[in-house]
């Protein structure tokens, strides 16, 4: 039975590009108090254009009509629980939002003089310090704008260090339930990758991995990049032998932060052996994800990195913050200025919230509510990996897969019962992946509703499984050509396209 | 705790339900050597009230009430409330990356609506869904150019925002991917047409121009990309004023556009978060990094959207992706789509032609240094140490133009000012009279 929800009417809206006409707009600028400028002659004729064909002309109440109806096809976190698995979707405190629009923060140019930047400069220095006490690590960096550019980073890093000791070494090690993005970022730094197996377990085998790091071309070695917790939502019992095995040989251990929801105020990667990490304040962190972005990627270090950290570094001088920009070693620069500082306002915000006890209480109830399903839910899904979860438990469609129905066709069904899908397929070491990572955010009635779909669902697919390979049957979308999209793309809005669909 | 939904009693009654007694059961199987058997040392949870007490102190601590003609990059524009009026609400702002269609039509609708405006704006075919900023924009451009055409190299322009060149050289480093830079004319502030030629070789895959450049001045384009095709390299072209585009010619000369949006209704917030975008000609639509929306259907025939052309992502091709970028800036982006919906067609114009005749009165009384044409910033030589002048301007409460001997040493007390439709008259004057003396 579906509880969580029931149908309502949902508003039809065109592109703005078919809902505009002539003459229409949606501004009004002040009155110029210097002479007007002929834009012919200050720029010349050939620099200057007619107009930007195409562009929408609209009034302010289409506007506004325009994207609240379109938000209202959204799924959202206010809405309700959001199952992605790695993905961290808590709540998003909304006094977080009005301090970052604070007017002395908001409007602080990069480039303002420091004397008048101490306040920014502070919240920067603030999170820093709360992150390394989280962490447990030595230095840290806030410039990259989300965890892949975090990744990256912290790759370069390694690498800078590695030539100072002589030589980059060719190779990162990446087990095989990995984010995409790890292989990727080491491509991208100018390494080349090598996938370590898992075991029974779900932990990586750290017998395979001794083996490699006993071979002769072991130093070629740069680092291992792990996600600690797994993919799997499984703390790797050995990381810190792992780490120690690595050390010996000169790698390093790097730390994939995307799952450190599971870890705060509980255990820190600088006392299991973690040379260099990432975090996501998007994710552990709460800040908003805003449908992809922006994010935050800091990278936090062990002291032997702490030289080639990007410019500029924040220090105090005499009392006062000062960015650094002389330092010889450095890896250079990541991004433009500083970082995406109004997230880290955001996240600062939610650390001051919980504070220390705080940030604990809310991890224990992060792991409480993924192992309150995990109980409630195995016996009616194959649970693949049996080692306790932590913040996510990973099933698979095993039992379904029998009837036909596979984990994407499951996770649509699921949209007719309320509710986000939980990551579908993902990590790929488990065939049919039902990855739910349900964070401390849910009450126990929304997750007593979660889990009453899952078995409803589970049901369905036992006494009927066609029925669910449709769905979902509730949305105003039904499923979207995906194959259709890839195969001849249209990534932009023509006139002549519209005619026929303007009627949508 | 006021985010934590449970009371102790349900707690109590779900550890029972996992067979449990104790919450400290739930991570008893942590390695006794990884525990932390302490408390954090980090003071108590506060209050909504002592939040925002906190951060306000802060923001008092800064250039709050200040006049600004600081430009480089960050520009001061008036952002219309709509703009947050929209990214405020909890479905855009808490959703998450649109891969589940079929309830994230919202979010897939206003990408789609961007990309289209931006192809718009810059002339070019297609866009992707934003990027990191315009400073990581620039290097994945690079690595797109070196893709297409087979070619290792590329030459930037010294007249390329400094900071996006020095992200273009973190990234190049280990790519095999060398970066040279070309020099530009001392009189106009343009790019060195001569020197770009004879840097041009076989192993060239772009070249890489800012416009309006770092000086604020309009660079020749065309001239620029008839080199650059002529020694077979794509050009690069890149902004970081998007507000010029709403005056100036569209790069439809360009083969690949990199660019920072920061002017549409995102506040400068002490340098991000922003968002960059990259465009180019349809025949590089493959070979786009970052997340793409294309329209496709549903099974009802309906017109749908939904992201595509995952193959060329990380998630699918792992080390042999286009790029490791996973996020774009979805609500930076929908914020921008806003802002480019409000002011329209017509209003993008004006608002351009303000900032035009603004930054003009402001060279009627100060002269700038470069005799290129100029969008809403231009050079000029203090009248003593860039210092001086800029902490007499503090004085009453206006931050001056920013001191160019830190990027370009060449350059002595050069400043670079920016004016915007936000600057008045009156603090204008102020700021010529400072340099007059």
């Amino acid at each position: 039975m579906i509880r969580k929800v029931r149908p309502h009417i949902v508003q039809n809206e065109a592109l703005l590009f078919e809902e505009s006409s002539p003459g229409k707009s949606g501004y009004q600028l002040p009155t110029l108090d210097v002479p007007s400028v002929d834009p012919h002659l200050a720029l010349g004729s050939g620099n200057v254009r007619d107009e930007i064909e195409g562009f929408p002309e609209v009034s302010e109440v289409e506007a506004i009509r325009h994207f609240t109806r379109l938000s209202t096809w959204n799924y959202a976190i206010d809405l309700g629980l959001y199952p992605l698995g790695s993905c961290t979707m808590k709540y998003n405190p909304r006094v977080n939002e009005l301090v970052a629009r604070l007017e002395g923060l908001a409007w602080a140019h990069p480039y303002q003089p420091e004397s008048l930047s101490q306040g920014a400069m502070q919240v920067i220095a603030d999170l820093e310090s709360a992150l390394l006490e989280i962490t447990g690590m030595d230095a840290i960096t806030l410039q990259p704008a989300a965890g892949a550019h975090g990744e990256l980073t912290g790759i370069l890093l390694v690498r800078a260090y590695l030539e100072s000791q002589g030589n980059p070494r060719k190779r990162i090690l990446v087990p095989d339930s990995a984010h995409g993005t790890n292989p990727a970022t080491a491509s991208m730094a100018g390494y080349s990758v090598q996938n370590i197996k898992s075991n029974e377990k779900g932990m990586m085998d750290v017998e395979q991995l001794a083996g490699l790091l006993e071979r002769d071309d072991a130093h070629d070695i740069a680092a291992l990049m792990v996600t600690n917790p797994s993919t799997l939502g499984i703390f790797e019992e050995d990381i810190a032998k792992v780490a120690g095995i690595l050390h010996a040989k000169g790698a390093m251990l790097y730390m994939d932060g995307a799952n450190m929801n599971a870890l705060v105020g509980l255990t820190r990667p600088g006392d299991f052996g973690v040379d260099v990490m990432h975090l996501n304040l998007h994710k552990t962190f709460s800040t908003p994800h805003g449908g992809g972005g922006p994010g935050s990627g800091p990278v936090a270090i062990k002291k032997h990195l702490e030289p080639f950290l990007p410019v500029p570094v924040l220090k105090k001088v005499s009392g006062a913050w000062h960015f650094d920009y002389d330092r010889p070693q450095s890896i250079g620069r990541v991004r433009a200025f500083y970082g995406n500082f109004g997230v880290l306002v955001r996240a600062l915000a939610y650390i001051l919230a919980h504070g220390g006890p705080g940030l604990r209480n809310a991890t224990v109830d992060a792991l409480m509510n993924a192992n309150y399903i995990r109980r409630k839910l195995e016996p009616h899904y194959d649970l693949p990996y049996s080692s306790p979860s932590m913040h996510e438990v990973v099933f698979s469609d095993d039992r379904q897969s029998a009837h036909g129905v596979k984990t994407g066709d499951l996770a649509k069904r699921l949209i007719d019962y309320g509710f986000h899908p939980y990551t579908v397929s993902f990590p790929t070491i488990v065939h049919g992946a039902i990855m739910i990572e349900p964070t401390e955010t849910e009450s126990k009635r929304e997750l007593d509703l979660f889990i009453d779909a899952m078995i409803s669902i589970a049901k369905e697919i036992d006494t009927d499984p066609k029925s669910v390979l449709q769905a979902p049957y509730s949305t105003r979308t039904t499923r979207v050509d995906e194959v259709m999209a890839a195969r001849r793309p249209i990534v932009r809005w023509k006139p002549d396209r519209s005619s026929s669909q303007a009627a949508d | 705790m006021r985010y934590l939904p449970k009371s102790d009693s349900e707690r109590q009654e779900m550890l029972a339900a996992c067979g449990i007694a104790t919450a400290e059961e739930l991570y008893a199987h942590l390695p006794a050597e990884a525990k932390l058997n302490r408390e954090l040392n980090l003071a108590p949870g506060i209050s909504e009230y002592e939040i925002i007490d906190f951060f306000q102190a802060r923001a008092d601590d800064t250039a709050q009430g200040y006049a600004s003609f600081l430009g480089a990059g960050v520009y001061r524009h008036y952002r219309p409330v709509l703009c947050d009026t929209i990214v405020s609400r909890g479905e855009f702002l808490t959703s998450y990356t649109p891969y589940q269609a079929e309830i994230a039509q919202g979010t897939l609708t206003a990408i789609f609506e961007f990309q289209t405006m931006i192809c718009q704006l810059t002339g070019m075919d297609v866009a992707n869904a934003s990027m990191y900023d315009g400073s990581t924009a620039v290097p994945e451009a690079a690595m797109m150019a070196v893709r297409v055409t087979g070619r290792a190299k590329v030459l930037v322009s010294r007249v390329v925002h400094p900071e996006y060149r020095e992200v273009l050289t973190t990234y190049a480093r280990h790519q095999g991917m060398p970066v040279e830079e070309f020099g530009y004319h001392a009189e106009t502030g343009q790019l060195d047409l001569e020197d770009l030629e004879a840097k041009l070789d076989r192993e060239t895959a772009a070249v890489i121009i800012q416009s309006p450049n770092f000086f604020g001045i309009i660079e020749n384009v065309r001239a620029a990309a008839d080199l650059a095709h002529k020694h077979g390299a794509l050009l690069i072209f890149v902004f970081a004023e998007a507000a010029s585009l709403g005056i100036l010619a569209p790069p439809t000369d360009a083969d690949i556009v990199a660019g920072e949006l920061q002017s549409f209704a995102i506040s400068p917030s002490f340098g991000g978060p922003y968002a960059g975008i990259i465009a180019a000609k349809e025949k590089f639509l493959r070979q786009l990094p970052g997340r793409l929306v294309s329209q496709s259907v549903d099974t009802n025939g309906n017109r749908a959207f939904c992201l595509t052309l995952s193959t060329r992502e990380q998630h699918i091709r792992r080390e042999k992706a286009t790029s490791n970028i996973c996020t774009n800036q979805a609500l930076i982006a929908l914020m921008a789509t806003v802002y480019m919906t409000v002011y329209g067609k017509e209003g993008l114009r004006e608002l351009a032609a303000q900032n035009l005749s603004k930054a003009h009165y402001l060279s009627s009384k100060i002269k700038p240094r470069f005799t290129g044409p100029f969008f809403n910033e231009f050079v000029a030589d203090a009248p003593g140490p860039p210092e001086d002048v800029n902490q007499k301007l503090l004085g009453k409460k206006i931050i001056g133009g920013l001191a160019l001997n830190r990027f370009y040493p060449e350059l002595g007390n050069a400043t670079l000012l920016c004016a915007t439709e936000m600057s008045r008259r009156a603090n204008m004057d102020i700021v010529a009279e400072a340099y007059v003396q």
